[in-house]
């Protein structure tokens, strides 16, 4: 059973990553003036303080950057209800989000494995998660990634890829 | 001639080709620190209770004491939060001690309180805005029930994190459980492992090496309770990879130091512990958003307060690096310029860091070994460090004590301070 989240209150300025997420779909900022993507909400890019920000879909998929497993419930408050794969994603676009991993056991998750979002109802919010990527999807990207190389006719780089 | 201050960092700039960030002038190394107060740090204090500004007049009164200058020639002061006051905290401490004072600081750096508080007293006498700086970080329990008619603060519950409505913290980090210190601390330390690897004997030998110095340290929580690196790696796993004999004991205590100037200190009964050189740098709240969450803002701090001082690194005679995990001092030892990165390990393994090794370091146990006197962790590092070099530190004072490098570490690793500290 999942136990039952912690759930977070939105701000005027987060409001529209959460409806996003309600509608299965993740949006983060981007700042039109530097390219910067910006994550958490912001109202001033964290890369040029522009605040011609424009939120922005994205896949949601990534990279884990770190991870625990938190054996000991990170606090009292949290004693039954966290999810105890913790872990900082980076996102493809670059911004790292904190965020937990589910159907996963915690002996196989990794610095480096491909993630995708899931989505979490929890009352009025939609929380983000994420999951290891599903072996149809990771190979397609990994046959995607052998296309492009195949294009540019590097073989060193296909032998890279393929053992990925 | 030797250069100091503004020249040396000039002479230095021009030799290696760098630019020092806004061409830092830095110290003249004029202040000194000359007196100190440390009460045991104790799991349960079973003494009288008292409020923490009662505390804050006590411990400050037993540092005057300790380096014969009068409370009425204090004119600065330094204070962290005080339990009966959210706002108005230095205000309160002057009233509270009957100062008038040129010059007041609430510091909010965390762990890295401490030796931001040190330099920022050094620098305040430099200018001429003062001449006699406390700085007090008591942290022992108050009287029970905790405020019986009011709303009580939630002090500590979630340790550095928020949960306050519009703290990006409390809205994207603390609902994953990404809340307090063991999670953050150990996503670090697997960062660090799927980069560098991870010798966890190196680690446990941190705790182990620094446990010998606590066995020496008569105020240390655990002075009679040596460790073994079997023993760290035979504890429980908190938060992989960590095991709870590589984090602080929360204890309760208290710190005090004076500093003032260097012909002020001249009167003084003690050696006086010159500040000649500091760095400090921060960037960010939860190491989510680290830049690079092992390269940490030590590397610059250390670096800074290297160049201020004029000192090189091999002539440390001891490090008091702040330790609230083992693995904050292995990231340290590389960070600060003693190791290269990801050599750490390596390092650790070839030295014995106890204070009787070949690389003193924590020489009272560090807070691994001393304990965690709540806010006042940070300045047990500054005050053994005023204890070795004033030649006050029992069984386990150092044959040679002038210079020495200590660092304060706040949140994740987010907030980091560098002194170097010098004998006159």
């Amino acid at each position: 059973m999942r136990p039952a989240p912690i759930v977070p209150v939105a701000t005027p300025t987060s409001q529209p990553f959460w409806d996003a997420l309600a509608e299965r779909r993740v949006e983060i900022q981007r700042c039109d003036d530097c390219s910067s993507w910006v994550f958490y909400p912001r109202v001033r890019c964290a890369g040029c303080l522009s605040s011609a920000l424009t939120w922005t879909e994205v896949s949601g998929e990534g990279t884990v950057y770190t991870f625990t497993v938190a054996r000991q419930p990170t606090t009292l408050a949290f004693a039954d209800v966290v999810i105890p794969i913790i872990a900082v994603v980076e996102l493809d676009e670059g911004p790292r989000l904190t965020t937990s991993l589910e159907s996963v056991d915690p002996a196989d998750v990794r610095v480096g494995m491909r993630v995708q979002p899931v989505f979490v109802d929890a009352g009025d919010m939609t929380l983000l998660r994420h999951q290891p990527m599903s072996e149809r999807r990771r190979l397609r990207e990994v046959h995607a990634a052998v296309d492009m190389e195949m294009d540019s006719g590097d073989e060193a780089c296909l032998i890279g890829v393929q053992e990925q | 001639m030797t250069l100091r201050g503004f020249d040396y960092c000039v002479a230095v700039a021009r030799h290696r080709r760098t630019k020092l960030v806004g061409l830092v002038t830095g110290l003249r190394g004029d202040a000194a620190l000359v007196g100190f107060a440390e009460w045991p740090s104790e799991r349960k204090y079973g003494g009288p209770r008292s409020f923490q500004v009662e505390q804050w007049a006590e411990i400050a009164a037993a540092a005057l004491a300790d380096c014969g200058i009068a409370s009425s020639e204090v004119d600065g002061l330094i204070t962290y939060d005080l339990r009966e006051s959210k706002d108005f905290v230095p205000a309160t401490v002057a009233e509270y001690c009957g100062w008038e004072v040129n010059f007041a600081e609430r510091m909010d750096l965390g762990g890295a309180s401490a030796a931001g508080a040190v330099w920022r007293a050094a620098a305040a006498i430099e200018l001429g805005l003062c001449n006699v700086v406390v700085c007090a970080v008591p942290s022992r329990p108050r009287p029970r029930p905790n405020n019986p008619k009011g709303p009580r603060m939630d002090w500590g519950a979630l340790g550095s994190s928020s949960m306050e409505w519009g703290s990006p913290q409390a809205e994207f980090d603390v609902p994953h459980g990404n809340v307090a210190q063991n999670a953050g601390y150990a996503m670090i330390a697997q960062r660090y492992a799927a980069e560098f690897g991870w010798d966890e004997r190196a680690l446990a030998k941190i705790a182990a090496d620094q446990r010998r110095s606590a066995n020496a340290t008569p105020n240390a929580v655990f002075r009679d309770v040596p460790i073994t690196i079997d023993d760290v790696l035979a504890s429980k796993v908190v938060a992989d990879p960590i095991h709870v004999l590589e984090i602080v004991m929360p204890c309760q205590g208290g710190t005090a130091i004076v500093v003032t100037s260097r012909e002020r200190a001249a009167q003084c009964p003690h050696r006086p512990v010159f500040v000649t050189g500091f760095g400090e740098r921060l960037a960010y709240k939860t190491h989510t958003y680290a830049r690079d969450m092992i390269r940490t803002p030590i590397a610059h701090a250390a670096e800074q307060a290297f160049t201020m001082a004029g000192v090189d690194r091999s002539e440390v005679d001891a490090c008091q690096l702040y330790d609230c995990y083992t693995i904050t001092v292995l990231l340290t030892l590389e960070d600060a310029g003693f190791c290269e990165k990801g050599e750490g390990a390596a390092f650790v393994n070839d030295h014995d860091l106890s204070y009787a090794g070949n690389f003193p370091m924590n020489t009272n146990g560090g807070q691994l070994g001393f304990g965690q006197p709540g806010a006042a962790g940070g300045m047990i590092h500054v005050v053994e460090a005023v204890r070795q070099i004033q030649g006050r530190a029992g069984a386990r004072q150092l044959s040679s004590a002038d210079t020495m490098f200590v660092s304060g570490n706040g949140g994740i690793i987010s907030e980091q301070t560098a002194l170097v500290l010098q004998g006159g």
